[in-house]
């Protein structure tokens, strides 16, 4: 009975381990990316591009910058593409990324219901807005998963002074969710919301909800680019991950991400540092 | 509800135009369970076989266990196999994460106790009715085993249905081992979650009214095989 047990295991094995090579057609990396930026279609119009360009297919997995991080901490993909500027520049500084590069940015933005129970509409200061939904405790929907805009939410947070956590459960609800089923929730429940402006763009169940809060240089949202470190993690194809990130840099790349709209609104402003074109 | 609306306009549309993407998702959807439906029954049923028919010390103790592991969260089987099949796991040279291959073993770990249990309750009621006979026949015991899992195969039939439902309709384990990630891990239940996520509420109830028909579509086929083979056996 045993060598028969290890014999279906053989199996399933083999079975796997042929459909696992279904990726191999072609040259092919893995980047570890954001739900603010899948959720927004970038992808759909990015990688068809730089596919005719290079003939290398990049695959997508979309989590939060947090998860994204940690998956290529272990070597599971080959390029991470984040927002999260100190916790990118930690992944660099400890060696498992080999060098940050600004790729493009948007802003933050802090939607809510028309009602607007706090009172913010048009304040220049989110640290003021978030201050004034504390104060007057209406519903604020907060990621709490780690990702870049929670992290940003809570660096917000920080300035204000205020620890909303204690108040989780209350009025400060944590989805532990991505950008779409966070928004979902807070049209849901008629609860303010921070956002990156991309996903709310293009996100397809606004109701009556609209932008309260922008412009406030704190809700600047920029993008890194970073290869995962082949040192380290012998079999992270470096040499297409690097053709991505030069892609993604190059004037071809950055006018890319320019050209992409969204109801005629430009999602994502390219700001790679200019560089000499090989 | 303007959505449900939609969602049954947008179902109908995707069906009848033969989407592509949608077909190459439905596709990957029944490769993968059925694979591991496959891989999982030709485990699961003779182990579920064997306790349903042996006696030891400490069997009861194995089939409560068995039974627990009915209850396995999808999204728990996802993480272990995830850490499994990690580069920095111990099967990380396999080269199986964000694959269809990983998809499968994920779903196949979580559906194996289901049909094992099943196997192991229908099995053991059949073997009751039978004991007395084999004892007097002297029958072998993997002869009796071969004999009662064919005598209950219409038994078995709806416990494969039964993995087999928990497997195309489940996400928790597929969107951490697969990535969700566009023409090559993305099967209905991820899709959904994205369109979900997208705010495309229409979109994403329109591909479980897919999903649904699908699960009909195919316990519908396992009825009518069965019953045209009955006929045949009686006629």
């Amino acid at each position: 009975m045993r060598s028969v047990a290890f014999r279906l295991l053989l199996v399933l094995v083999v079975c796997a381990a042929s459909l696992g090579t279904v990726r191999a057609a072609g040259e092919t990396i893995i980047v570890q990316s954001t739900t603010s930026t899948a959720n927004s279609g970038l992808y759909e119009h990015l990688l068809p591009l730089f596919w005719a360009d290079t003939g290398i297919t990049a695959y997508v997995v979309a989590v939060g910058t947090g998860q994204a991080l940690r998956n290529a901490r272990n070597g599971d993909g080959d390029v991470v593409l984040v927002h999260a500027r100190e916790a990118e520049e930690q992944f660099v500084t400890e060696g498992f990324g080999v060098e940050r590069h600004d790729v493009m940015a948007n802003d933050f933005v802090i939607v809510g219901p028309p009602t607007d129970r706090a009172r913010i509409l048009g304040l220049a200061s989110a640290a003021e807005a978030l201050t004034r939904i504390a104060r007057s405790k209406a519903r604020f929907v907060s990621r709490g998963d780690d990702s870049g805009t929670h992290k940003r939410e809570l660096a917000l947070w920080q300035t204000t002074g205020i620890d909303p956590s204690a108040a989780s459960g209350t009025w400060y609800r944590e989805t532990g969710s991505g950008m779409g089923a966070t928004l979902n929730v807070a049209v849901g429940m008629a609860a303010y919301v921070l956002t990156d402006r991309g996903t709310w763009i293009s996100f397809g169940n606004k109701a009556d909800f609209m932008v309260l809060v922008e412009g406030d240089p704190d809700l600047f949202n920029p993008y890194g680019v970073i290869l995962v470190n082949p040192t380290l993690h012998p079999h992270v194809n470096a040499a297409a991950g690097q053709r991505f990130i030069d892609w993604l840099v190059s004037a071809r790349g950055q006018e890319a991400i320019a050209d992409y709209r969204v109801h005629g609104q430009q999602l994502f402003f390219p700001n790679a540092e200019p560089r000499v074109e090989q | 509800m303007h959505d449900l609306d939609a969602a049954l306009g947008l179902a109908l549309t995707l069906v009848v135009t033969a989407d592509a993407d949608l077909l190459e998702i439905v596709g990957l959807s029944m490769t993968v369970s059925m694979t591991a439906l496959a891989l999982s029954c030709a485990i699961a049923m003779p182990f579920g076989a064997l306790l349903g028919t042996c006696r030891f010390p400490g069997r009861g103790a194995v089939v409560v266990a068995l039974n627990a592991m009915m209850g396995l969260p999808p999204v728990v089987v996802g993480l272990l196999v995830y850490l499994l099949l990690s580069n920095a796991g111990p099967l990380g040279f396999l080269h199986l994460l964000y694959t269809p291959g990983a998809m499968i073993i994920a779903q196949t770990v979580l559906i194996t106790p289901i049909v094992a249990a099943l196997t192991r309750q229908a099995i053991e009621d059949l073997h009751t009715e039978y004991a007395e006979q084999f004892r007097s026949l002297a029958v072998p015991g993997h002869v009796a085993i071969a004999a009662l899992l064919w005598d209950g195969r219409w038994s078995l039939l709806t416990v494969a249905l039964a993995g087999f439902g928990r497997a195309i309709s489940e996400v928790g384990a597929v969107i951490i081992v697969g990535g969700n990630i566009n023409h090559l891990t993305r099967v209905m239940t991820t899709a959904i979650a994205l369109e979900t996520s997208k705010g495309d509420l229409a979109m994403a109830l329109a591909l479980g009214l897919v999903l649904m028909t699908l699960a009909l579509v195919v316990n519908a086929l396992v009825f009518a095989v069965r019953h045209q083979t009955e006929r045949h056996a009686h006629a």
